[in-house]
């Protein structure tokens, strides 16, 4: 085997070894690039394999959705069975032409909201929704009113200056300021 | 108008009163069982369903119409309550197949053998069948095994029970379904 391709590599163009040589091997070469350019392209659609913006909707809707055999995690991300043939359903309906909003409402038809990863905002849900934005308001303003009688107290605990004593000591520095021999 | 005092005190019980919404929530959430979660096709149309039966041809929802039905999704990898519960079902079919209940057993997840061989195990006698794709349990919102659906005559969904059975809750809900209650 070396030493034939040492003699292919060796031989000079036109020689008759090197035409006999470049049948086979010149097909095999030609089969392999023809495999490898076209075959790549024609197979995707050839075995079915997966359709990007299909997987990407799948993904979006399959991400709203809860896993409902594990702990918060959706059906996009669980590798438990049931959740990857709640993708599956999911893949079908979106190839069925259903809008996110129908493949939602169905999931919600068969196990409640419990279902969505995020609850509706409408009736009791909006409580959800509004009351971390209420929490932080009522802190900010918790924090407000403690910072604020924070700086009253320390303002009220500066000793006051006696009237009598400010008066003295205005006296003794007059005195002093005075020249000492009047 | 108000004087600084009683505005102080005002302040004073905005702390206690803003304490008793949470303790009201925390109240309703040890009052509520974590593990229920309230099935929306109970008092609904059960799901149409076909099911290729083992050794027994096809099953599908429309062959029950008219007869009160027990639809029980189970595994042979659930163990033990799937174990727990098998003889009940046998011997609930057994009863009241002559009165007209039909039992329906749905394989989900599982290898054919192992299936087969829990049904050898328990005698089963009544129409199981595997539900590829889990698209059958899908459909009827199971979470895990055993799940139990009752339907009475009209095909409508009367009672959803997560785990295993226990005989007074099977008496209660066949007779709740023979009766057409």
């Amino acid at each position: 085997m070396g030493s034939q391709q040492a003699a292919w590599a060796g031989s000079p163009a036109g020689a008759p070894g090197r035409r006999h040589g470049r049948g086979p091997g010149f097909a095999l070469v030609w089969a392999l690039v023809w495999i490898g350019l076209v075959i790549p392209g024609v197979a995707p659609a050839a075995s079915g394999s997966p359709n990007p913006d299909l997987e990407d909707q799948v993904r979006e809707i399959a991400s709203g959705l809860r896993c409902v055999v594990c702990q918060n995690l959706s059906v996009a991300d669980s590798p438990s069975d049931l959740a990857k043939e709640m993708r599956n359903l999911v893949r079908e309906l979106v190839r069925q032409g259903k809008s996110r909003e129908e493949i939602q409402a169905y999931f919600v038809s068969r196990y409640g909201e419990f279902v969505l990863l995020s609850p509706p905002k409408r009736g009791f849900n909006l409580l959800v929704w509004g009351l971390p934005f209420l929490a932080i308001l009522l802190g900010a303003w918790g924090v407000y009113l403690v910072a604020r009688r924070w700086t009253e107290q320390r303002e009220e605990a500066e000793p006051a200056v006696d009237p009598a004593y400010a008066e003295r000591v205005r006296r003794e520095l007059q005195e002093r300021e005075r020249p000492s021999g009047s | 108008m108000a004087g600084p005092e009683s505005l102080m005190s005002w302040k004073k019980a905005l702390i206690p009163l803003a304490c008793v919404p949470v303790i009201i929530l925390l109240a309703y959430g040890f009052r509520t069982d974590p593990k229920a979660i309230p099935s929306p096709l109970v008092r609904q149309p059960a799901p149409g369903f076909r099911m290729a039966v083992y050794d027994a041809g096809e099953l599908s929802l429309e062959t029950l119409k008219g007869k009160p039905a027990v639809l029980n999704f189970w595994a042979s990898w659930c163990y033990p309550a799937c174990y727990e519960e098998a003889p009940l079902l046998e011997s609930t079919w057994r009863k009241y197949k002559d009165q007209g209940l039909m039992l329906v057993g749905v394989d989900i997840q599982d290898k054919e053998a192992n299936a087969r061989e829990f049904m050898r195990r328990f005698d089963f006698t009544f129409p199981n069948g595997p539900d590829p794709g889990s698209k059958i349990s899908i459909d009827y919102g199971v979470y895990g095994v055993p799940e139990t659906f009752f339907i009475d005559r009209q095909g409508r969904i009367t009672y959803k029970h997560v785990g295993a059975l226990t005989p007074a809750l099977m008496e209660a809900q066949v007779q709740a379904i023979l009766k057409g209650n």
